[in-house]
């Protein structure tokens, strides 16, 4: 019959895919086929309801029903029970913008994430994308930069720098050369939500560099793209040629008269290229080693020129700041935490994924409200917070309100939004081992601090949990960690002693000998 | 000279690279004021104000790592504990060097050095010497807490390809002070970290043994090492030198300052001098390593004579062989007149002995018959830059390459004959300095690491002038010309003259390219590229003087210069890279038959008198014999006695057969020098010399530096060279009487303008200074022609190209040209006494792949090269360094026989040989020429006579 034609969306991303869309997609084709019904199906974005996927949409009455986690073989019943036209099944969520999961969300950075067809410059339009960079081209460089200093963004890499004072910095330093850089190698444990953007909505990055070009008078931008992310990286190029296509990018973006040029380039594996100074070696063709500071990238940074080294998610925020005013975006959070941070629940977690919400709310909130507690049903003993460097949060510190300086007041961090939750049955003691053997596999190798300090770090832990003269080594570990923190040349040694030294103080019942 | 002995200790190190800026900062060091250049990092402000913070990765020779963590203080107001090595300072800074938790953490992190670090201290070769050791101490490490079972590399396995250092990674601390003296020192790029982590180690190229590695062995990383992990073969085997000598070096023309390291009179190590003027702490491996042929076997120490070269040598005392040698001198000279005698000094001597040798020919010999080697190397740049500039020396300080904008080389391989400054002007290049090299090889420069040149101009040998016309050519029809510059600084009538020769449609690059070989786009690129600047500045070598048209090309370079206003500051000028120590300072003391010293002709009555006074003696105000006169009269019978110093024709000098007729034509050849050269296989008598090591004297080097040359030891034979040269002198009836060498240069300053302000006392002060040095610079002058030429006005002279007769033919189709490799110098006879051997064994011939196939030659084929002159066989390397058509080698090794294929063509103006041009066939061949096997047979007998003069010595 010549039926109304339907409307389904199954998910792309790389996390809907490794746990089957691909299939549930081919089902749902063979399936419709097979009944003769006429469905177009969008390859969208993740929601980020990673709990739930895969998770399918079908658009019925202009609103999006959700269905999931779908399997293939779950797919002829859907059809038996109409979901084409939202009807009820077990699987189904109701219209997915009231699921409450996501309801309870601020989406501003990801407004369009899991919503649109990653690739589709007409969708990204239809969704307000390219606002901000209508604005921006109208403004002046000083101008773009006073509202991105007023909306409060912080770096979302981690080290939670004013974004407008970087790019102050950049857009005074002296250089006929300016680059925009965008740190795309995610490496933290438990963290997804850069490769979401790219995966779901690469044009926001696309859009955010651009500004940030022209905010500072930089001609060339690279996105120096985790190699562990083959899909990610096919996406962005692609839409980097969509954009390059359309006017977008180029030697006159948006007949602005001025010129932004983009490249993708494949980070070379390595978690020191994570960090600022090494990711600029690295893109410039060279071993991934620390360089020392000041001087700043801002000043001094890829080939010596000005560069602004900023995060995906930082500058996937700064279309939104330029289209909806800077405090549109200071509106939301607490202190000096303005905005909305990007939460990724992983680990031991019930309903894991990615939660976008102004600061200020309390880590318990995300832990219960929205992870549901652990998957194991079992108590939550510790939360690691911030990756690999951060340290494991106790219980009695889950009111601590997402706020980078309250988190800093326990020694904690916030970092890149990642937390890897732990039931009871964690191991605190190869936890702290764990941070150890982490640095000394990814210390580049440069300062004595890290290079050999993370190595002696491990034979320590293990002594420790040998019965080796406990208590003279759990003080050696405590001088080790105090020397690594102090002495080191970057964050990956300064701050591997973090886990530790939480551990320490607060599970120190597990580093002793068994 | 006072000898400057001091006692051994490891030199300074402020820890951080000097800051260029005028403006200066205040700050406090533990609660010292203390002001400095803006810039500085503190840790130099510190040393500076006397306070040393312990560093390992800090040096001052390198750019700040910050790697070692060491260094780190406290300053008010900034978080953390900063590194005072790449901490700039600012205005009203408050640091703090030293306290409780900075000792806590000095001392933690010195820990784990050493819980990765054998405790072998007290048989460790650096025992004594060791900044590992010393930071140990120094931050008062008492306990390794983390025990030594732990992971370690003390089982990593030691690396002794290299014949100089050896490579223990297990005493490494990761410092990569090596592998950042390869990079930015050096340049060459040899050295990196492998792997990363507790695993990252030093490794040179791709994990490689040194000596297979690109390591080029200029000892860079050995003298950055601040542990045993790199250390030089001698010091492990001698132990620590007790004090040290500064002195300068006896190889090529950049004249290198070095601490001679000595035990006793044994020299323990040679380290490049970080307050030297010329290599700022820098060193090749000839330097740095090759000084063991000072005490090698082969050395000579007692008098040799004979009556006829069929005959043994007879070993006599110094009296005898004075006598002797007198005798003869006397006996020919009344025989076959005042004209009969003559002398070749030695660009490798001091300039006192250079000068004493031209002053006995002139005074006691009686005739201006005397030479020296420059004849067959710069004397184009002599004649030329005195004819268009006023002075027959290169117009810049090595430094000024740093301000240079645009570097033109022109028939010079820095990298191989003058590696120090090589370095330097790498640097400048990865500075982004404009690089066009003009050469009928790839010469490394022209792409090696971190250098590619903008412009190849890969000429056909002999077209150099074709090229430089052409250069001028595109300056002027494109109006490139500094104008004003021109007007202001230059004769306008010559200038007028020259404008309308080069315009001349001859001259265009179009008209060029086909002589050339080079198409007319490049020509003007390059044309473009040198007269954009706006510093350009241009070095050259042999390349360009060692051709028919040698002086023409010289002439050609300075007008090139002149037109386009480079000349007269910093960053620019015209360069010739000077092969030998003293080849500068040979031609400045009258080692010319037209020259007295200072470049004044004989003819000039004035300066004559002021000779005749000094030396109490008439003076000829005719000029004498040059060289190839010398031995053109010595084969016609006229020329009969001849005393050599330090010089090798018989192995140096072009038509080898031609020299060998000439010499043993002679009634009297007298041979001074180290070794029983080529050249003293002819003589009659031989005269021990004395190294560099074992005399007091002064070398000039490329840049016009006179730098003092010192005594570690006591002269094998007994007496300094210029003793020599005196006894024989007093011999010959003309009365000498110095008693040091600092009396020589007395003499020279009362007698040479330019000289007038050097002294041995002033040399102690200074370290070294540039001549010209008078009343009107005291201190000397780096770069010269600053406000007007010395000439007054610049003279642009016409440089027709005129081809030469060494052209390709269907007889000889290939073009031979010649050069050298970077581990042996001129001859060999030095470092062929050295263990540089290992990487240059034999001379080889290169030839490209298409020219080879054409012969059915293969890889290390043996190869005949014949020319109009004579033949030889070499081994064959094909490689496209070389264009097809053009085949190369090197006469480091006399049984190669180079120059017995290259011609008695030589240069219009000075005579100069035409080595780089030499039309000749190469063909596969199974067996040594006749020349090799004569060349044999003759060595063999005058080896077994000098055996048989030493044996009763010996038993």
């Amino acid at each position: 019959m010549a039926g109304k034609a339907y409307k389904v969306f199954v998910p792309r991303d790389t996390t809907a895919r490794s746990m089957g869309a691909d299939d549930v997609a081919a089902a749902i084709a063979a399936e419709a086929d097979s009944c003769g019904e006429s469905v177009t199906m969008v390859r969208n974005g993740s929601r980020g309801l990673y709990w739930l996927e895969p998770m399918i949409e079908v658009e019925a009455g202009g609103v999006r029903h959700a269905y999931g986690p779908v399997q293939p073989a779950d797919v002829p019943a859907l059809f038996d029970a109409g979901f084409l036209s939202a009807g009820r099944h077990a699987l189904g969520m109701g219209p997915t913008e009231e699921i409450p999961w996501l309801a309870k969300q601020s989406r501003l950075t990801f407004a369009r994430v899991g919503i649109t067809d990653p690739l589709s410059l007409d969708d990204y339009r239809d969704h307000g994308g390219y606002a901000g960079l209508a604005r921006a081209v109208g403004l002046t460089r000083d101008e773009i930069v006073e509202i991105v200093t007023e909306s409060g963004l912080r770096g979302r890499g981690g080290a939670a720098f004013p974004t407008g004072i970087k790019w102050r910095t950049v857009l005074n330093a002296e250089g006929a050369q300016k680059y925009v850089t965008c740190n795309a190698d995610e490496g933290d444990s438990g963290t997804y939500a850069d490769r979401m953007i790219m995966e779901s909505d690469p044009f926001v990055l696309i859009e955010g560099m651009t500004i940030a070009g022209l905010a500072v008078g930089a001609t060339m931008g690279y996105i120096y793209l985790r190699a562990e992310y083959p899909l990610a990286i096919r996406i962005m190029n692609e839409a980097i040629g969509i954009a390059e296509a359309a006017g977008l990018l180029g030697s006159n973006v948006m007949d602005s008269g001025r010129a932004f040029h983009l490249e993708v380039r494949e980070a070379a594996g390595a978690y020191i290229c994570g960090e600022e100074t090494s990711m600029l070696e690295s893109l410039e063709g060279k071993r991934g080693m620390i360089r020392y500071r000041p001087p700043l990238p801002a000043v001094k940074g890829l080939f010596g020129a000005p560069t602004i080294v900023n995060n995906v998610i930082t500058l996937a925020s700064v279309p939104i700041i330029l289209a909806e005013g800077a405090e549109h975006y200071r509106d939301y959070g607490m202190g000096r935490s303005r905005g909305t941070l990007t939460v990724q629940l992983a680990g031991n977690v019930k309903r894991g994924g990615l939660v976008e919400i102004g600061f200020g709310r309390t880590l318990r909130e995300l832990l219960e409200d929205f992870g549901g507690g652990t998957a194991t049903g079992r108590p939550i003993r510790a939360v690691q917070a911030g990756g690999p460097l951060g340290a494991y949060v106790h219980p009695s510190q889950f009111d601590t309100p997402l706020d980078y300086e309250a988190f800093g007041e326990f020694g904690g961090m916030i970092g890149h939004g990642g937390l890897v939750v732990f039931d009871d049955t964690v191991d605190m003691g190869e936890q702290a081992r764990f941070a150890m053997e982490f640095c000394a596999i990814e210390s580049c190798g440069k300062c004595t601090p890290c290079r050999i300090g993370a190595v002696r770090g491990v034979e320590v832990i293990d002594r420790i949990l040998n019965g080796v003269d406990e208590s003279g080594n759990l003080l050696l570990l405590r001088d080790l960690c105090d020397t690594m923190v102090a002495g080191s040349l970057c964050a990956l040694g300064g701050m591997a002693p973090f886990p530790v030294i939480s551990v320490l103080d607060h599970f120190p019942e597990d580093l002793r000998a068994r | 000279m006072s000898q400057v002995y001091e006692a051994y200790r490891r030199p300074e190190d402020l820890g951080a690279p000097p800051s260029e800026s005028t403006a200066t900062v205040q700050l406090v060091i533990d609660g010292k004021t203390v002001t400095v250049p803006e810039g500085t990092t503190v840790i130099r402000a510190a040393a500076l104000a006397g306070i040393n913070i312990p560093k390992l990765c800090a040096s001052d020779m390198l750019e700040p790592f910050g790697s070692c963590r060491l260094c780190l203080v406290e300053i008010e107001g900034a978080k953390g504990l900063p590194a005072s090595c790449t901490t700039e300072v600012a205005d009203g800074m408050k640091v703090t060097t030293q306290n409780p938790r900075l000792a806590d953490v000095r001392r933690n992190i010195m820990e784990l050095y050493i819980s990765d670090h054998p405790l072998d201290c007290l048989t460790c070769p650096t025992n004594g010497d060791c900044e590992l050791q010393d930071m140990a101490g120094a931050v008062g490490l008492r306990d390794v807490r983390y025990g030594y079972a732990g992971e370690n590399h003390l089982d990593a396995e030691k690396d002794a390809s290299n014949p100089y250092f050896t490579f223990d990674p297990s005493k490494c601390i990761v410092c990569s002070r090596c592998v950042r003296a390869c990079d930015e020192v050096q340049g060459t790029f040899a050295l990196t970290i492998d792997g990363r982590g507790f695993d990252s180690k030093v490794a040179a190229s791709q994990d490689q043994p040194f000596i297979d590695s690109e390591c080029v062995s200029c000892g860079a990383c050995v003298q950055a090492c601040p542990t045993a992990t790199l250390t030089e073969n001698s010091l492990i085997e001698m132990g620590q030198p007790e004090h040290s000598v500064i002195t300068t070096c006896a190889y090529c023309g950049v004249g290198c300052s070095f601490r001679a390291e000595m035990k006793g009179e044994e020299v323990v190590k040679m380290i490049p001098n970080k307050d030297g003027h010329a290599n700022h702490g820098h060193s090749c491996v000839k330097g740095r390593f090759a000084f063991g042929y000072a005490t090698h076997k082969d050395r000579i120490t007692a008098p040799l004579i004979r009556d006829s070269i069929r005959e043994p040598w007879r070993e006599v005392s110094w009296e005898e062989a004075i006598g002797f040698t007198a005798g003869r001198l006397k006996k020919i000279r009344e025989k076959y007149g005042a004209n009969s005698i003559g002398g070749i000094t030695s660009s490798r001597c001091t300039n006192e002995e250079t000068y004493l040798v031209q002053k006995m020919v002139r005074a006691a010999f009686g005739n201006n018959n005397v030479d020296t080697c420059a004849r067959v190397c710069h004397s184009p740049t002599g004649y030329g830059l005195k004819s268009t500039l006023g002075e027959s020396a290169g117009t810049q300080a090595f430094d000024s390459v740093l301000k240079a904008d645009v570097i033109m080389v022109i028939g010079a391989n820095p990298t191989v004959a003058h590696p120090v400054f090589a370095s330097q002007m790498k640097r400048r290049l990865r500075e982004g300095a404009r690089l066009i090299v003009i050469d009928p090889r790839r010469i490394d420069l022209v792409r090696s690491a971190n250098v590619e040149a903008d412009c190849h101009l890969q000429l056909r040998p002999g077209a150099n002038v074709a090229i430089i016309n052409a250069l001028a050519h595109v300056v002027l029809s494109e109006g490139l010309q500094d104008k004003p510059y021109i007007e202001e600084r230059c004769e306008a009538d010559a200038f007028e003259d020259w404008r309308r020769f080069i315009l001349e449609e001859r001259n265009s690059p179009e008209a060029m390219a086909e002589v050339a070989g080079v198409s007319a786009e490049e020509i003007r690129a390059a044309a473009r590229l040198y007269a954009a600047g706006p510093n350009s500045a241009i070095y050259y070598g042999l390349g360009v003087s060692e051709h028919a048209q040698g002086s023409t090309m010289v002439m050609g370079i300075a007008n090139l210069a002149m037109a386009t206003g480079n000349l007269g500051r910093e960053g620019v000028g015209v360069s010739p890279l000077r092969g030998q120590n003293n080849v500068q300072g040979a031609c400045d003391m009258g080692s010319f038959p037209h020259e007295l010293p200072g470049y004044r002709h004989v003819s000039d009555a004035g300066t004559r008198a002021l000779f005749e006074r000094e030396w109490g003696v008439e003076l000829l105000p005719t000029p004498g014999f040059r060289i190839p006169n010398m031995f053109d009269a010595a084969v016609a019978g006229d020329f009969k006695g001849l005393y050599v110093q330090g010089e090798d024709m018989a192995q140096s000098d072009p038509d080898i057969t031609h020299v060998s007729d000439a010499l043993s034509a002679l009634d009297c050849l007298i041979v001074q020098d180290l070794f029983l050269n080529e050249t003293a296989k002819f003589a009659h008598v031989f005269l021990p010399g004395s190294s560099f090591l074992e005399k007091n004297g002064t070398y000039t080097n490329a840049e016009r530096r006179i730098s003092p040359v010192r005594k570690v030891m006591k002269p094998l034979c007994g007496y300094e060279d210029w003793e020599v040269t005196q006894l024989l002198a007093n011999a010959m009836g003309y009365p000498m009487n110095y008693g040091h060498a600092s009396e020589i240069m007395d003499e020279i300053a009362r007698l040479t303008p330019t000289f007038s302000g050097v002294s041995y006392e002033k040399l102690d002060r200074l370290g070294s200074i540039q001549w010209p040095c008078n009343e009107k610079a005291e201190r000397g002058t780096p770069t010269m022609h600053v406000d007007t030429f010395v000439r007054g006005r610049g003279l642009f002279r016409l440089t027709p190209y005129v081809a030469t007769q060494e052209r390709s033919t269907s007889r000889y189709p290939l073009l031979l040209t010649t050069g050298r490799v970077l581990s042996q110098y001129n001859v060999g006879s030095q470092t062929r006494r050295t263990r540089n051997t290992q990487w240059h064994g034999e001379d080889i011939l290169e030839i490209h792949p298409h020219d080879a196939e054409q012969r059915g030659i293969e890889q290390d084929d043996w190869v005949g090269l014949k020319s109009r002159a004579g033949d030889t066989v070499l081994r064959a390397d094909i490689t496209e360094r070389v264009q097809p058509g053009v085949v190369y080698t090197t006469f480091h090794h006399p049984e190669s026989g180079a120059n017995v294929v290259t011609t008695d063509n030589s240069d219009w103006a000075t005579n100069c040989p035409e080595y780089k041009v030499t039309a000749v066939q190469a063909y596969k061949v199974t067996r040594l020429s006749d020349w090799q096997r004569q060349f044999e047979d003759f060595t063999e007998t005058q080896l077994e006579f000098l055996r048989e003069a030493r044996t009763p010595a010996d038993a």
